[in-house]
């Protein structure tokens, strides 16, 4: 397919101001995290005054970065985890068998994208609390509580997803391991979910982010030993100082594992999207 | 076919119960007789420094009375939200620090313990706090549901070098005269003064301190009456620092807390700071030398104008409450211990605080000449803001309308007394109606 | 093994003869859809459902901080909180419509450019050229950035004297190095900024993924046939990803719609009028004030209007897509 020239330049200019865009910030927050409190308190400069990695050591004992980055990884990948199998679970039934109240479980499934966070935290927390004092597991303020909220937050757009997925998969194939012998569970593991992996990976990412970043819920919902990243960096803002240069260091540390995960599983995200989100 | 279904489902609740195993949480209520849940703000310079701090004093108290403290430091981002969700659950700690503005709020919700004769006594008695930080703890012939127990107050922190370069010998002792001071140290990059213009609640505080200055009051028989023309005269005298007198650092619009207004301070683009006495640890932490800066009291109008009180601070500072249902015998002893004398003395100390108990007051500590200014601003010509239950709204509505001025001076437009007059007139609807 | 072989063999292991066991099959699955829903719909319930009947129940309750405590015992107060928020000449309503209006522009503006960038570089980058791997992971990384750290280094960067921004216009000569970012009307356009910056990855994620299974005999052909790029693109790559597209801006609009990180990471409690966006606007009228009764009723308002909202649009998009 030939290019004209003019798209070629279109595209150089485009794709070099999209990456400007993108850059900019990413350096300050690698230069900032490298230079002196005075630095960052200061006029902004291109280069650090002198550089140091004295941030990057400190970040550690300001705050309890480490437990809390523990605490974020637990919660995100449980809650994408089962959000997933979940999800997996209710998008075979809906892709797959026609029953009474399908329709409306998807409407109420779509529904829920457009509530407001506000209007049912106080709620949640105080089911949460009565569910603590009638059976004794207290769920506010623990991983687990965090955990069941967020799977919870993910499922709606996973099970959309997965659904328009799973029906992409020819029912052929269906057919096919029927007449082996296989039942519909047997179907779902060793025809319907190989051929759904990309899907299923998009579905485990988007989990995964949706726990990672949520702060609203997490501040009511945690104490000092279940808090998470999300709301755990801002405490880097005290009442005396800001430590920009330790918010940047801290963002960078916990982000990388994050980037590293994502550009691996880039792969089946891109795949995965494709026909999952065409009906 | 069925084993398996039942197989996947069991091995789901096996993984959720083992998550639920291994991610074991801690319960927040200590209600057993030997353990107290304790939630402290931060008052220090970061959360591990408040943990850092409190935590051998609680080692001493355990050691003294056989109860064990549960520690946790709060942030002040989720301290009220935290607050709130356990009064609303039930379930919350035994003790708690709270802002003292909030007083009044939390004692209408009900949640906390009662300071009658009886409760007071078991923390030591009514007369051993300082009657100033014992306004702040309520509406007035009202039971406090708190007491006293870190003091703040407000001064007036200036560069000695800027000053004298001006050829300003000492620190303005009228307001007129502070316009003046920052006048002449205006010129150029240089600033007279920097304000935390975009904090609601600084902006709030000020205006009821010169409020009082200017005789006005923002609520009469619990009605508010933000729209009085000493009120408007309150408020701008404090837009007027960046409005008309020009005299404010332009940043001051966009500075949300006054550590950012601490940055404008010790680089050198302004002289002069509002801020309360705990400001100096900030000021410190950004690299400035106890020797290059000095604190007097904030300069009052002089002649103060009829009616007007002579007042140059609120009573700032954080009061401890217990909640109701939970270890309230352990939670007046944690108290009594918190405010005793000698703790007074170590905490006040390490997180930059006035002494709350008139005997603390007098510790040799608290002699040097800048914290025996605090001392005495807390003590003679500071108010406590409005204790209303709805204090909080009072903040967000006048504190926000005086911001919205503020970015307005800055980006370059006149305020004038009309616009603050209708400022506060629409502040004044949205309290009304938002009750 | 023939299937007929397989089938009999399934009917013996049930134990039956084989037409009851093709009974006890149909029978045995019309359980089971409900059985792989429960879990899901378990967890609605739990989350979702009875919470927000729970909040919408409080937005018929004068609920503050004097209730709190036994909120089940605060009085009914039908529905005045309603009328608090609908009520355009008060100024709680007032300030609503304002909110809401700015959080509607907001919405077209981001959902716009996010979407325009993310099909611009999702062509730009559809054919095979040194770097793009590259540039592909570069371009995600914002997305993969925990929202507080994304959002607060351009809260650094705004800054009007320290922030890098001001300081790059300083030295292009193109402002004097002191303008306002995050006050007054600015705070609108930094706040568009920021959330473009974040969502326009994952924009850019769907279309790509969506791109990969278009066909390319059939640009090959319009190729042929002297099509230019630009008419490809309006002619076949447009109406090839109508599907996707329906999909991904309802999305885009319902984050960005309901956001409540962005905007009090970048503002905290200090909001610009220009920038008040209405969760946050909700949140300040709420919990910062006691009054929860007001901010659930508020919610409820938002939540009919984005129902409403929701059902135009896929009424409208798929009657254009079966027209199509």
């Amino acid at each position: 397919m030939r290019e004209s020239t003019s798209f070629k330049v279109i595209r150089v200019v485009g794709l070099a101001a999209l990456t400007l865009f993108t850059v900019a910030p990413l350096y300050v927050m690698i230069v900032s995290g490298l230079k002196p409190l005075s630095d960052v308190q200061g006029a902004f400069s291109w280069i650090p005054s002198h550089v140091t990695v004295q941030p990057f050591v400190d970040i550690w004992r300001t705050i309890p970065l480490a437990r809390y980055f523990s605490n974020s990884v637990i919660v995100s990948v449980s809650a994408a985890a089962f959000s997933v199998l979940i999800a997996i679970f209710a998008s075979y039934a809906i892709s797959r068998w026609d029953f009474r109240g399908r329709q409306l479980f998807r409407i109420t499934v779509l529904s829920t994208q457009m509530f407001p966070g506000i209007l049912f935290l106080l709620p949640l927390y105080l089911i949460f609390v009565n569910i603590g004092q009638t059976t004794g597991i207290a769920l506010q303020g623990s991983r687990v509580g965090l955990i069941i909220t967020y799977l919870t937050f993910s499922l709606p757009f996973s099970i959309w997803m997965l659904v328009g997925y799973f029906e992409t998969i020819p029912r052929g194939l269906d057919e096919a391991a029927r007449v082996d012998g296989a039942g519909p569970m047997r179907t779902l593991w060793s025809v319907v979910l190989p051929a759904a992996k990309p899907g299923i990976v998009a579905v485990g990412i988007y989990s995964f982010m949706t726990a990672w970043g949520e702060t609203l819920f997490a501040s009511v919902m945690t104490n000092d030993t279940s808090k998470t990243l999300a709301i755990g960096l801002r405490e880097y803002s005290t009442q005396i100082s800001v430590y920009w240069n330790q918010v940047m260091a801290a963002s960078l540390v916990v982000s990388v594992p994050v980037v590293v995960g994502f550009l691996l599983l880039q792969r089946y995200l891109v795949q995965g999207l494709t026909a999952g989100a065409v009906k | 076919m069925r084993k398996r279904i039942l197989g996947a489902v069991a091995l789901s609740a096996a993984m959720l119960a083992g998550t639920g195993g291994l991610t074991a949480c801690s319960s927040d209520s200590g209600s057993d007789s030997k353990t107290l849940t304790y939630w402290a703000s931060n008052q220090g310079s970061s959360i591990q420094n408040d943990k850092d701090v409190l935590g051998p004093e609680l080692k001493k108290f355990t050691k003294q009375t056989g109860i064990k403290v549960n520690l946790q430091v709060i942030g002040w981002n989720d301290l009220l939200n935290k607050i709130t969700t356990a009064t609303t659950s039930g379930e919350g700690p035994d003790v708690v620090n709270i802002g003292n503005t909030w007083s009044a709020s939390m004692a209408a919700t009900g949640a906390f313990v009662d300071f009658d004769k009886s409760h007071m006594d078991q923390v030591g008695g009514q007369d051993k706090f300082l009657a100033t930080s014992m306004s702040s703890t309520g509406a007035k012939g009202k039971t406090p549901a708190s007491v006293p127990l870190y003091g703040l107050s407000y001064g007036l922190f200036y560069n000695k070098k800027m000053f004298a370069d001006a050829g300003i010998s000492k620190p303005p002792a009228s307001w007129q005269e502070l316009v003046t001071d920052a006048q002449k140290l205006t010129k150029g990059k240089q600033y007279g003064i920097t304000l935390a213009g975009a904090s609601y609640t600084e902006n709030a505080h000020f205006a009821y301190i010169f409020g009082q200055q200017q005789g006005g009051d923002f609520f009469k028989n619990g009605k508010p009456t933000f729209t009085s023309p000493q009120n408007v005269k309150a408020v701008q005298q404090y837009t007027d620092l960046i409005a008309k007198d020009k005299v404010a650092t332009p940043a001051s619009a966009e500075h949300t807390t006054t550590n950012d207004a601490i940055e404008d301070f010790t680089s050198g683009k302004a002289a002069m700071l509002l801020g309360q006495n705990n400001t100096n640890t900030g000021i410190e932490a950004a690299g400035m030398k106890k020797s290059e800066y000095a604190v007097a009291p904030i300069p009052m109008l002089d002649p103060l104008p009829a009616g007007g009180k002579a007042i140059n601070s609120h009573v700032a500072g954080i009061n401890i409450a217990a909640f109701k249902g939970g270890n309230e015998s352990g939670a007046m002893k944690l108290i009594k211990f918190l405010t005793s004398a000698k703790e007074q003395v170590i905490l006040d100390k390490a997180f930059n605080a006035l002494p709350v108990t008139t005997e603390a007051a007098k510790a040799p500590e608290f002699q040097t000449p800048e914290n025996k200014m605090f001392v005495n601003v807390l003590a003679k010509t500071s108010a406590p803001m409005p204790m209303i239950t709805d204090e909080s709204q009072f903040e967000t509505t006048v504190g926000n309308a005086m911001k919205d001025l503020i970015a307005q001076a800055a980006t370059g437009k006149s305020v004038t007394a009309a616009d603050v007059r209708k400022s506060l007139a629409d502040a004044q609807q949205k309290m009304q109606s938002g009750g | 093994m023939t299937a007929t072989d397989t089938a009999v063999r399934e009917g013996r292991r049930a134990g039956k003869g084989s037409k009851d066991s093709r009974v006890r099959r149909v029978a045995r699955h019309r359980w089971l859809p409900y059985v792989l829903l429960a879990p899901a719909i378990i967890f609605e319930l739990l989350v979702h459902v009875i919470p927000m009947l729970t909040g919408i129940g409080i937005s018929f309750l004068k609920l503050n901080q004097f209730f709190l405590r036994r909120w089940l015992e605060a009085p009914f107060a039908g529905l005045s909180n309603y009328r608090y928020g609908v009520d355009f000449h008060g100024s709680i309503g007032m300030a609503l419509l304002k909110s809401f209006g700015v959080t509607i522009a907001f919405t077209i503006v981001v959902v716009g450019f996010s979407w325009l960038l993310g099909m611009f570089a999702a062509v730009m980058l559809q054919r095979s050229f040194r770097g793009r791997a590259l540039l592909r992971t570069l371009f995600l990384i914002p997305y993969a950035l925990p929202v507080y750290a994304g959002v607060i280094v351009w809260k650094f960067m705004l800054s009007r004297d320290n922030g890098m921004v001001n300081h790059l216009l300083a030295q292009l000569h193109i402002t004097d190095g002191h303008t306002f970012w995050l006050l007054g009307n600015n705070a609108f356009v930094s706040i568009v900024v920021v959330a473009v910056w974040r969502l326009w990855p994952f924009a850019l994620l769907t279309l790509m993924a969506g791109m990969q299974s278009l066909p390319t005999d059939v640009y090959e052909a319009a190729a042929v046939d002297g099509a230019g790029m630009w008419q490809q693109f309006r002619k076949l790559t447009l109406p090839m990803l109508r599907g996707i597209n329906q999909v991904l801006i309802l999305v885009l609009f319902l984050w960005t719609f309901n956001d409540f990180n962005v905007p009090y990471t970048l503002f905290s409690s200090s909001i610009p009028p220009s920038a008040d966006l209405i969760s946050i606007h909700v949140y300040q009228s709420s919990f910062l004030t006691w009054n929860f009764g007001l901010g659930s009723a508020m919610s409820v308002l938002l939540l009919l209007f984005l129902l409403v909202v929701t059902g135009l649009y896929l009424l409208f998009t798929s009657r254009r897509s079966r027209r199509a």
